[in-house]
């Protein structure tokens, strides 16, 4: 299952790689928010896949009985969860004030803040 | 969403989700739930009652500016895990306490203060991005 | 009920049993700290004017609280405490070494300097935004990375100063902000993705998370596991945070949009950041790993070092040419990582401390020179000398600072570095340290003539005052890289030790199991 499992987080890398690779903001966006997922999905696959296997020692033994899943690499993507889910909800909202204050979506004309033609200093005084 | 019968809902469904919200919280301990979830719950009853009946009528309710309750929550939180200072104990250890109120013995403890807070940051965050976009959306 | 909820298993064999001793709190005091503060000034909303007040007082005591830190950390060596009372490696340990101790410090100094200078540069608009809020939260975020012994809690303080220096850079909504935002914010994801992508496997592969534990088990690990893979992914995460070359772009086309103290504090703090995880990732964790890509980092670095400088040299904007002189420091730090040994770990960790003071420094110079001259670029900016001596005298110390002139800070970091090079036959970095310091020398004497020194056209010539909150943050810190100049034994001998701690790490890991481990 693992394998299957490598093989979907690849897709979902080069598919990511591919949005963020366009100069359009809103694809990188989407990219972006894919690829949080692809890397939730790694750390949950690097933490062992097993179903309905509780990692719960029972009573009286010294180890678990049957190999489960880990549970702290869940742990993580919980966290990482949280956080690129705000990381997310701050990027949507800033994109879309860029688009309304820039009136523009593509990366390559936002040049605000990095003027093309600026006066050249005296090359000399 | 201005129906009539979505505005005489909305109240009672609003109580309903934020009693559920603080049930979640408090079984978070040992099952199931906790803060984050909980608060999860508050804000979505909230953001129903600013569809109702206007954003303006939420801020008026809760009275408090969200960002000053996720502030409250922060606070909260650090300071459940400083209070392990005095008992000597590194930070954020549990610590417990079983007052009796009532004749019901209550178990308490900073576990379930950090808790509270992380329920308190999340309202007023959340809350907070949820209510300005409501604003926006009804331009 | 009470019977069911008290924990019938018996934990006592997971938990810590030495209680930690006063001095162990100093570890997590800066962080819970700044949060507190922080979580203050959300609260208090309306008495805005009380934010400066509250702020300045917060600072200091930070400055107070990682002071007693560095000192108990020098005389006594490395301080731990595990968040509650788990035993580590399963607690989140914080760990206080020398060289987190060090940076932390430098930290809260900058930072406290900063919040003086923003009485004057933030407005009561700036003030409503939560500018002072949010700067306790990067604080706490900055404490917390320094500080933290765990490289998942290492992410976590990452994504806490990212998110509160996105706020911050925004703060005013200007198109420009808006637009610089946009790039440091996709780019900085991406890096701090990266990070949890090696944080992942390093989990997968190692199965801790804790630095200590880290520290020991990579050595077992050494022929089995994919430890250079695993180090050179962390190695891309943390360039791409530190802005080295070929991912630096985001810094130069964001740190020259927002306030100028935002600026300051970010040219100051950020960077340095990234350069300290990347120390200590690799230098501590992956010590052999390091030797592997030492050819990679030190390529990066020599170009890091000549691209940034050339980029310094190509603008007219006082801030972007900052901006770019902040990136072709990250390469001297880089080279020095590459290096290795104490003269190159310690010169890295020196040029990183002496960065954070001068970038400031400079940052709040090109904001006193806005004011005066009521214009960004070295096009127009003429004849600052004849409005202000004393501002003219500080900056241009701090333009012979940054170059790695005698006698100031840069000097001696610059120093170790090229003999570090030299020692190890890499002649050719030592070439591009140098070759890199005389262009830095020459873009720093390019502004210095062309803003302050030519003859202005404007009748703008009559000298002005400056207030103490704005001329003071500027003589403190020219004054420390001053003193660093002409007096760095001290410093000299704690950065040496710091290096050496982290060279050979057994001091830390013995504060984190203190009984020898599991």
């Amino acid at each position: 299952m693992e394998a299957w499992f490598a093989l979907l987080v690849g897709i979902f890398f080069s598919v990511a790689v591919y949005l963020m690779l366009s100069k359009f903001i809103i694809r990188v966006l989407l990219g972006v928010a894919v690829l949080g997922n692809a890397v939730n999905l790694l750390i949950f696959t690097g933490g062992r896949l097993t179903r309905g296997v509780p990692p719960v020692i029972p009573e009286g033994a010294g180890a678990l009985a049957a190999p489960a899943a880990n549970a702290l690499p869940q742990a993580l993507i919980l966290t990482a969860i949280v956080i690129s889910f705000s990381f997310f909800a701050f990027l949507l909202v800033l994109s879309w004030r860029a688009y309304n204050e820039l009136a523009t979506d593509n990366t390559d004309e936002m040049r605000v803040a990095e003027p093309v033609n600026e006066p050249v200093p005296p090359l000399g005084y | 969403m201005k129906s009539v019968i979505f505005r005489t809902v909305a109240p009672v469904l609003t109580s309903l989700m934020v009693l559920f919200s603080v049930f979640v919280l408090l079984r978070g301990h040992n099952e199931p739930g906790g803060g984050f979830i909980g608060g999860l719950i508050a804000v979505s009853a909230l953001a129903i009652y600013g569809m109702a009946h206007g954003v303006e009528t939420v801020r008026r309710a809760i009275f408090f500016h969200p960002m000053a309750i996720a502030g409250a929550g922060l606070f909260t939180a650090t300071f459940a895990g400083l209070i392990s200072i005095f008992a000597g104990v590194p930070f954020m250890t549990g610590l417990w306490i079983y007052p009796a109120i009532l004749g019901v013995e209550i178990p308490l403890s900073t576990v379930f203060l950090f808790d509270a807070g992380v329920y308190l940051v999340v309202v007023g965050a959340i809350s907070s991005i949820a209510l300005s976009l409501e604003e926006r959306g009804g331009e | 009920m009470a019977a069911s909820i008290s924990p019938s298993a018996d934990l006592s064999a997971a938990l810590v049993h030495a209680l930690p001793t006063a001095a162990a709190w100093l570890v997590i005091l800066p962080v819970a700290w700044c949060l507190a503060i922080g979580a203050l000034l959300v609260m208090l909303r309306r008495p805005i004017g009380l934010h400066p007040t509250i702020t300045i007082i917060g600072l200091a005591g930070l400055v107070l609280i990682d002071g007693l830190l560095l000192r108990e950390v020098a005389e006594n060596g490395p301080l731990t405490m595990v968040m509650g009372r788990w035993l580590p490696p399963f607690g989140i340990a914080f760990t206080a070494d020398l060289a987190g101790a060090l940076f932390a410090f430098t930290a809260a100094l900058v930072a406290l300097v900063a919040g003086v200078f923003s009485l004057a540069d933030v407005n009561d608009s700036g003030r409503r935004y939560g500018f002072y809020p949010l700067l306790m939260l990067l604080m706490a975020g900055v404490s917390g990375a320094f500080l933290t012994g765990d490289v998942f809690n290492l992410y976590v303080w990452f994504e806490v100063l990212l998110i509160s220096s996105f706020g911050l850079l925004v703060l005013g909504s200007e198109p420009e902000q808006i637009d610089g935002t946009v790039k440091y914010g996709f780019l900085n994801l991406v890096a701090t993705t990266l990070f949890l992508i090696a944080t992942g496997y390093l989990y997968a592969v190692l199965g801790t998370l804790n630095m200590a534990d880290i520290a020991k088990k990579a050595e077992g690990l050494r022929n089995s596991a994919p430890l250079v893979t695993l180090a050179g992914l962390f190695m891309l995460a943390f360039a791409m945070k530190a802005a080295a070359f070929p991912v630096n772009f985001w810094l130069p086309a964001s740190y020259h949009t927002p306030r100028v103290v935002v600026s300051a504090l970010f040219g100051g703090l950020l960077t340095k950041v990234g350069v300290y995880a990347l120390v200590r990732v690799m230098v501590m964790l992956f010590p052999v790993e390091r030797e592997e890509l030492s050819f990679v980092l030190a390529v990066a670095g020599a170009l890091t070092m000549i691209v940034g400088v050339l980029g310094a040299l190509a603008q007219t904007d006082f801030r972007r040419i900052l901006g770019y002189l902040i990136v072709s420091g990250i390469g001297s730090m880089l080279a020095g990582i590459a290096v290795g040994g104490p003269g190159g770990i310690g010169g890295a960790i020196f040029y990183a401390l002496h960065s954070m003071l001068v970038m400031t420094g400079l940052y709040f110079a090109s904001g006193i020179a806005m004011r005066l001259g009521a214009s960004s670029s070295i096009a127009s900016l003429a004849g600052l000398y004849r409005r202000h001596a004393g501002f003219t005298a500080l900056t241009l110390m701090l333009c012979f600072a940054v170059s790695g002139l005698p006698p100031f800070s840069g000097f001696w970091p610059k120093v170790m570095l090229v003999k570090a090079a030299l020692d190890i036959g890499a002649w050719w970095l030592a070439a591009a340290l140098l070759l890199a310091g005389f262009l830095t020398t020459i873009v720093t004497g390019r502004l210095f003539l062309l803003a302050f020194w030519r003859e202005g056209t404007h009748a703008a010539g009559e000298a002005v005052s400056l207030s103490p909150a704005t001329l003071g943050p500027l003589a403190v810190l020219t004054g420390l890289t001053l003193l660093i100049g002409l007096y760095p034994e001290p410093l000299l001998a704690l950065i040496q030790n710091a290096a050496a701690g982290l060279a050979e790490p057994s001091a830390y890991v013995n504060s984190v199991f203190p009984g020898g481990g599991p």
